[in-house]
């Protein structure tokens, strides 16, 4: 007998509590995504969980009627690596931000996603500190003005594809806050993979960076400063679709205009399913204004999980030791009688 | 130690043998020289002959100090006895140095008339300049007189040992630690068949190295049977100890079969999240082997991960655990504090060492109480459990567990580098005996809308509902929270009341906890107060005084916080109170300002345990001066 799973609609998952993200904010738009996402997935509202680290983007869990976690700036993934091997059928997504994964989590992002843990890892990218209201951050551009860096900041910026994607990623995507369909698709694949699920959003801090990514999600500008990553297609954008990547005799990509010499054959064609990270990495060092900068999932191949090794270490030692008993751990080694 | 002589029959090979109650014997040499390796194998010969044993590793930070230097030099004491011992002994009654750094710093802890059992070989030139020698101690008349001196060329005689085996020259040198343990067993008649099957298990695969360390093994033995240069050997009876089985076991192994037994008996998954640090990681590396009993190893990648994933853990319903050591625990302050305002189970090991800072690795030191109590911010109490002696591990990482989940707070569970290492004879526990930890999810809501975390009981304890439950969908967090509701609130009249709910949930512990003990007269003139690993020199120390007639007794804490609920009357029965401790007076600080007494400390920084005789003679002057 099968049991039907009741229906579950966005409304499911909103909680009751009062929404305090700024008025505008592009974290409205992803928390919206998310509940479209989320009742598609067939999987009961119960076995999600949120976890998230500290930072405007981290009030999330607060606002998904699921269970969740609300924890200490940066340590989300470590958290959420606990609460996996813990329940390990749970789907987990991570929340968190440029300054939470990047700066102060840098070490426990790149370690969840090397092992392959099998959790979703969301980071809002608004290129600002928001909630301590707007110190540079480590994805903030060289030269940026904020009440840290009044001169213009000096630090080069990280670049979150490149450290998920160097870290080997088994899911590397990015999508822009207000790209909803796209963001909606990209969410979607995130929490179809199995292993580490990394989307870094461009999202608009309205209040202390606003309009930072308006090449990339104005309807004026974004096609021209955009690509859209589809597998097995090649690299074309532009307004006219005119225009497209291709890699020249120095391995390295160049923007070329289509008609003439050249054809589609002869652009970059998109490989997600790569097994080496080479072409996903050369995507991602595509930045703004030099080249259109690639949206959608940049890699996502499979690999065995760091839940599921552990899981099935623990299955072999039973199935070899059968299940522990104490009597034969305390009396192992040299034992002596005293009468 | 006392030692007596008996009647001293004619045995083997026209030597006499004499019985001793209580021996002391160090094996010191560089750290390459297996001494740790040595020592533990006679402490199980020992300990399986039936003898009570208490050891002291000490070794130093470096895995290999440059060769032959003061700063490599390992030891490893152990005490055996034929009745119950608490410590490993003040000083020496056999040493056993395998070259002059060994000798050097090693010396001046064996007794006048002690035996020093030296590897003349190592004595060159060289070693001897490393050492700070000008002189060779073994050839001038004056360095060590006073001690039954045996110059043995262990070199010589090991190479010789293990020719025809093809062993390289290195090889048969590193068998050199076996002849020195055989020519002590010999010495103290042990009986070599555990190390031998040891041998047989470790080197099965390389049967030329095992053979290679038989032979070294029985050439010591037979060295001291053949040579005229030992004219006596010595015999301990077995111990009375309490009738039943036991087997040895230091403080982190205890602790992991502690863990281990939570797992099993509570059906519930250990998860032991950790990052490696000395010295915790033997916790580690033991429950790694211990899968088979429920229990999941992490070994994240720093201190805070480790502490964080505890926490998810707890959240996912585990029974979780962390382990480290000062510096370790320094970094997960900021997610204990999580931990705490969250209301989930957990457990922090803190196996303390010397600090501050990276401060002395390998060594011991009671300096993390005041970081336990106080290390983090905020108004954050926890309960703090600390074990007295290597096998009290065992049955306390059992307690803090249970306190853990009845209470939903994490725990902290305080060891150091002395019990954690050092190793004793274990009574072997009927399983059917042991109290499982009982943990218990909410199946249904515990409101008609919606789930309240925060809804707590009498105890002011909260539900631990597990996730993946239908119908109990709800969020936990670092921010300030309301009562019942657990959302996010940061009025100042709930903030007063949460913080007072969560001190007041901790402190009501002490009604749960069993009462204060008291060793000696209830009352009288002067109470010596102790805790964690300084148990057996305290312990032993107050009986001697006590023996000679003093008004003295002895109160050993292994709850810290909140205090079992009886320490205050028992503090005002005596007239003194003195607080023997490992740190600048940190118990001390705290009964001062929990009770308004006077106490007087005797504090000791050093890496070392006390002797036994240190802390008698403190009593002694305190008694008679009022100071100390």
């Amino acid at each position: 007998m099968s049991v039907e799973l009741p229906q579950l609609t966005a409304k499911d998952f909103a909680s009751d509590q009062e929404i305090r993200w700024c008025p505008r904010c592009g974290d409205y738009s992803i928390l919206a995504q998310m509940k479209k996402v989320l009742p598609t997935l067939g999987i009961p509202k119960e076995k999600f969980v949120f976890v998230s680290g500290i930072g405007c983007s981290s009030r999330f869990p607060y606002y998904m009627d699921t269970y969740g976690v609300h924890g200490i700036h940066g340590r989300a993934p470590a958290i959420a690596t606990g609460v996996k091997l813990a329940k390990p059928d749970m789907q987990v997504w991570v929340i968190t931000g440029d300054g939470d994964a990047l700066s102060i989590g840098g070490n426990h992002f790149l370690h969840c996603i090397r092992r392959n843990l099998d959790v979703k890892v969301i980071l809002f990218n608004n290129q600002i500190y928001g909630l301590t209201k707007g110190q540079y951050s480590p994805t903030s551009p060289v030269g940026a003005r904020t009440k840290s860096t009044p001169y213009g900041s000096v630090d080069r910026p990280i670049n979150p594809l490149c450290v998920a994607i160097g870290a080997e990623a088994t899911f590397a995507a990015r999508a822009v806050d207000v790209d909803i369909k796209h963001l909606t698709m990209v969410l979607e694949r995130a929490a179809h993979h199995k292993g580490t699920a990394f989307v870094e959003v461009y999202q608009d801090c309205n209040v202390f960076n606003s309009g930072a990514f308006n090449y990339a999600s104005k309807k004026e500008e974004k096609d021209d400063n955009v690509v859209y990553l589809e597998h097995g297609k090649p690299l074309i954008f532009g307004k006219n679709r005119n225009r497209g990547i291709r890699i020249n005799e120095m391995s390295r990509p160049e923007i070329v205009e289509l008609g003439g010499d050249i054809r589609e054959d002869d652009l970059l064609f998109h490989d997600e399913k790569a097994p080496e990270p080479s072409l996903a990495f050369l995507l991602a060092r595509m930045r703004y204004p030099e080249f259109p900068e690639p949206l959608g999932v940049f890699r996502d191949v499979q690999r065995p999980t760091y839940d599921e090794g552990v899981m099935s270490q623990l299955e072999a030692a039973v199935a070899k030791q059968g299940s522990g008993n104490l009597d034969e751990l305390y009396n192992d080694g040299d034992t002596w009688i005293v009468q | 130690m006392a030692t007596t002589e008996t009647a001293a029959p004619e045995s083997l090979n026209g030597k006499r043998t004499e019985q001793l109650e209580t021996v002391v014997v160090r094996f010191c040499g560089d750290s390459g020289d297996g001494m740790q390796l040595a020592g533990t194998q006679f402490t199980n010969a020992s300990a399986v002959f039936g003898n009570d044993v208490s050891t002291l590793p000490d070794f130093p930070a470096e895995i290999r100090a440059p060769a032959g230097s003061l700063a490599g030099v390992s030891g490893f004491q152990l005490c055996f006895s034929a009745h119950d011992i608490y410590t490993p002994g003040d000083t020496v009654d056999t040493l056993v140095a395998m070259n002059p750094a060994a000798l050097k710093t090693n010396l001046s802890d064996l007794k006048r008339g002690g035996t020093l059992i030296l590897n003349e070989d190592a004595f060159d030139r060289s070693n001897l300049s490393k050492a700070g020698y000008a002189t060779n101690p073994l050839e001038d008349n004056s360095s060590l007189a006073g001690y039954r001196v045996h110059k043995v060329p262990m070199t010589r005689l090991t190479r010789d040992a293990v020719e025809g085996l093809g062993l390289s020259q290195r090889e048969a040198d590193r068998c050199r630690n076996f002849f020195a343990l055989g020519l002590v067993y010999w010495l103290y008649e042990r009986d070599s068949k555990p190390t031998l099957q040891w041998v047989k298990d470790k080197f099965g695969k390389n049967p030329a190295v095992a053979e290679a360390n038989v032979r070294a093994l029985n050439g010591g033995y037979n060295y001291g049977f053949s040579t005229e240069s030992f004219t006596v050997h010595y015999q301990v009876p077995p111990a009375k100890l309490a009738p039943g089985k036991y087997r040895k076991i230091t403080g982190n192994e205890a602790l992991a079969y502690g863990l281990a037994t939570v797992a099993k008996l509570s059906g519930t998954r250990v998860i032991y999240s950790g990052y490696p640090i000395t010295p915790a990681s033997d916790i580690l590396h033991e429950l790694s082997k211990l899968k088979h009993f429920g229990v999941v190893t992490f070994q994240a990648e720093d201190e805070i991960a480790a502490m964080s994933a505890t926490v998810g853990a707890a959240f996912g319903g585990n029974l979780a655990v962390t382990a480290s050591s000062g510096p370790g625990i320094c970094l997960k302050g900021e997610a204990m504090g999580l931990g705490m305002i969250t209301e989930l189970p957990m457990i922090i090991v803190d196996v303390q060492r010397g600090g501050p800072s990276t401060g002395l690795p390998t060594k011991t030191e009671q300096s993390d109480l005041l970081l336990a109590m106080f290390g983090r911010n905020g108004e954050s109490p926890l309960p703090i459990l600390a074990a007295a002696t290597p096998s009290d591990c065992f049955d306390l990482i059992q307690e803090a567990m249970r306190i853990a989940v009845d209470f939903m707070c994490p725990v902290i569970f305080l060891s150091d580098g002395y019990i954690a290492n050092g190793a004793e004879p274990w009574q072997i526990p009927k399983v059917s005996d042991l109290k499982p930890v009982v943990v218990k999810h909410p199946s249904e809501r515990n409101s008609a809308e919606h789930f309240l975390p925060y809804k707590r009981d009498e105890r002011y304890v909260r539900p631990w509902a597990l996730i993946g439950t239908k119908g109990l969908e709800h969020r936990v967090g670092g921010l300030e929270k309301a009562d019942v509701t657990g959302n996010v609130e940061y009025s100042p009249t709930n903030h007063q009341h949460m913080t007072d709910i969560r001190f007041l949930k901790i402190a009501g512990i002490a009604d749960y906890i069993p009462e204060q003990t008291v060793e000696g007269p209830e009352s009288g003139e002067l109470l010596v107060v102790s805790w964690g690993g300084t148990y057996g020199s305290v312990r032993t120390a107050v009986r001697q005084v006590q023996s000679e007639g003093k008004s003295v007794a002895h109160c050993h804490l292994r709850y810290m916080n909140p205090f079992p609920r009886n320490l205050g009357e028992i503090l005002k029965n005596y007239e003194k109170v003195l607080v023997p401790e490992l740190n600048r007076g940190q118990l001390r600080f705290l009964l001062r300002n929990d009770f308004l007494i006077d106490a007087k400390g005797l504090n000791k920084i050093q890496g070392k345990p006390f002797l036994v005789s240190e802390v008698a003679e403190a009593i002694r002057t305190f008694l008679e001066n009022g100071s100390i």
